[in-house]
């Protein structure tokens, strides 16, 4: 679904980007930093992130139920009595089973904001290694590894991902291994339009002219100065990560109970919103609305941050 | 142009033939076959239903026959789950409805897009151009699966306009909050790219002649800026018809219209294969196909393009 968030022109205008020495003196991360801490927003957006991990890591400990507990008194009457409620401990009100909505939320949340960062990782790791090598080769190899990648780009690959984890069971790992193997298509074309331009540069030069092997040049001199660019790209992917995993789980083929995520949580909220338990939709949609601004803007941040053409 | 379109149709067909054989192979190696239920069946009653469905042949056979039933009858086998039915009843009782709504969609997420990209630009850092891209990050992050529920929500539960779900034959309540609920991401992306685009075109040199000459704004506008400006907009069509096809499926399981989605999210909890397959690879050929006109229209706007 990375379409819905970064079109190809993005991906274009990423790619085309020349990456810049640093200046004199300031270095570019330093300069990148201060870039960053002025862009208010980008900040703010750090700091609902930094409370949501909080809240994921530590949200259990203030939890009064377990996820999976069903609050018997509670079963059969959820629309009169399931509504949050500080007295009973269920601070964001019980699911329709009588579950507590807040362990749930803190479960989900957990789940949403791994799949997130795994998936971003993975596909930085895998997209950023094929796409330098591609780059740095060029010639032949370049082209078939990029008609390779086209042609899984032209593949619907939610329908794959979802024949994935019927094969082989509906599992988080699973999951993570099917959103890795699809999301490093668009990183592989950054990373080798990155790497075009990187290797004309003299001190690759001067590495191939002392003897360097290829492996060593692209780990060594390639990649460290693609990583800008990767981030910045990296940091969006997060958020499409994680609607990509919504969207599985929000159909019932993601997560399985009892864990849940973002998604699933919908979903059930979104199926019972006519008995008038709206707690139950509107606690996981602000969480994840709220996430996937906070994660935009912070993107958009170290866009700006770190995007030399922009100086 | 036939050189083009050779070349990619060079593409196109291993491409599907690896999305067949890929999807082929992985249902093959899957634990749990179409037939385990609550009770075991008598190992005879099992040779026959394998037999029936050619499922006692050597996997390359199976694939062999089901890639020529394909290619020379459009025949995607017979669904397990639905006894009586085909692949093909399915595909043909939910496509109708799917291509509907996902036309309109398509239109809507165009026009409305483009529109409002062209006056956020034309009236840049107004009131209007805030708007619009307020509009478009707003959209960003309410994907179908959250606006769905919310346009209900507001719609069907609140203010009690629309049903909240069912299809009867695309009568026009039926189809809005679909169409709502799938276009909107796809508009807002939309917008986006052609305000970017037109701001840069409005910028450039021809245009300032234009102006120059004295021309009406709206004739700067249509006649020459909109065809550059609109070449990045094409080229994202793909994704977005991509993106509509997935989409779709939550479109139809949330809303009951009784599209592809749904028949595609039903076997998948229920394990019918040629099905899923079937689906997918309809999709994947859809989406090849799409492609190629996409890139046919390009050629044809921007005449510096040859292939």
């Amino acid at each position: 679904m990375s379409p819905f968030i970064f079109g190809r022109r993005a991906i274009r205008s990423l790619s085309a980007a020349s990456v810049e020495d640093a200046a004199g003196g300031r270095s570019l991360w330093r300069d990148a930093r201060n870039r960053f801490l002025r862009n208010r927003a980008a900040v703010a957006s750090l700091a609902v992130l930094v409370l949501l991990l909080v809240f994921a890591l530590f949200g259990d400990l203030f939890a009064a139920w377990s996820n999976e507990e069903i609050d018997w008194a509670l079963l059969g009457n959820v629309a009169e009595e399931g509504a949050p409620s500080l007295a009973n401990g269920h601070y964001f009100g019980v699911d329709e089973l009588g579950r507590d909505l807040f362990a749930r939320t803190v479960q989900g949340t957990r789940i949403s904001l791994m799949v997130g960062i795994l998936g971003a990782l993975i596909s930085m790791v895998v997209g950023t290694l094929y796409g330098a090598v591609a780059g740095y080769f060029g010639g032949r190899v370049d082209s078939v590894m990029m008609r390779i990648v086209d042609v899984m780009m032209a593949i619907p690959y939610m329908f794959v991902l979802i024949l994935f984890m019927v094969v082989f069971g509906r599992s988080i790992l699973i999951l993570f291994v099917g959103i890795g193997l699809i999301s490093w298509l668009d990183m592989a074309r950054i990373a080798r339009g990155q790497t075009l331009s990187i290797k004309k540069r003299e001190y690759v030069e001067a590495a191939v002219a002392i003897g360097v092997r290829p492996a060593r040049i692209i780990l060594r001199h390639v990649i460290p100065n693609l990583l800008g660019v990767i981030v910045v790209y990296a940091t969006l992917l997060v958020p499409s990560m994680i609607i990509y995993e919504s969207f599985i789980s929000f159909l019932g083929l993601g997560v399985q109970e009892p864990d849940t995520s973002w998604g699933a949580l919908i979903n059930d909220g979104a199926s019972q919103m006519q008995y008038g338990t709206l707690w139950q939709l509107l606690f996981p949609l602000f969480f994840f609305v709220v996430t996937l601004f906070a994660l935009f803007f912070l993107g958009d941040g170290l866009r700006d941050a770190l995007d030399p053409k922009d100086r | 142009m036939i050189y083009f379109l050779l070349k990619r149709l060079a593409v196109a067909v291993p491409t599907l033939l690896i999305l067949i054989v890929v999807s082929y192979v992985l249902m093959y190696a899957a634990p749990g076959g179409p037939f385990d239920t609550e009770r075991t069946l008598p190992p005879e009653v099992m040779a026959n239903l394998q037999h029936k469905y050619g499922l006692d042949q050597p996997l390359a056979v199976q694939i062999w026959r089901y890639v020529v039933s394909i290619v020379t009858e459009f025949d995607f086998g017979p669904s397990f789950q639905y006894t009586d039915q085909s692949v093909n009843d399915i595909i043909e009782q939910g496509f109708p409805v799917t291509l509907t709504y996902g036309g309109w969609s398509f239109l809507v997420a165009v026009l409305v897009g483009v529109s409002l990209g062209i006056a956020a630009a034309v009236h840049h850092n107004t009131l209007l151009d805030y708007l619009s891209v307020g509009v478009s990050i707003g959209a960003q992050v309410l994907p179908n699966f959250v606006l769905a529920p919310i346009l209900t929500l507001i719609f069907t539960l609140w203010l009690a306009w629309l049903p909240g779900g069912g299809w009867q034959g695309g009568h026009w309540p039926y189809v809005i909050m679909p169409v709502i609920a799938l276009s909107t991401s796809f508009m807002a992306s939309i917008a986006r790219i052609t305000r970017s685009s037109m701001l840069e075109v409005l910028n450039a040199d021809f245009i300032r002649t234009a102006r120059a000459k004295g021309l009406p704004m709206w004739r700067i506008v249509f006649r020459h800026a909109l065809k550059p400006a609109l070449l990045p907009v094409i080229s994202y069509l793909g994704p977005a018809f991509v993106g509509m096809i997935t989409g779709s499926v939550v479109i139809d399981v949330f809303f009951a219209t009784g599209g592809i989605g749904q028949f595609f999210v039903n076997s998948a909890l229920n394990r019918d294969y040629p099905v899923i397959m079937g689906i997918t690879i309809l999709a994947g050929g859809l989406t090849i196909l799409f492609n190629t006109v996409v890139d046919l229209l390009y050629a044809w706007i921007d005449p510096r393009i040859r292939y």
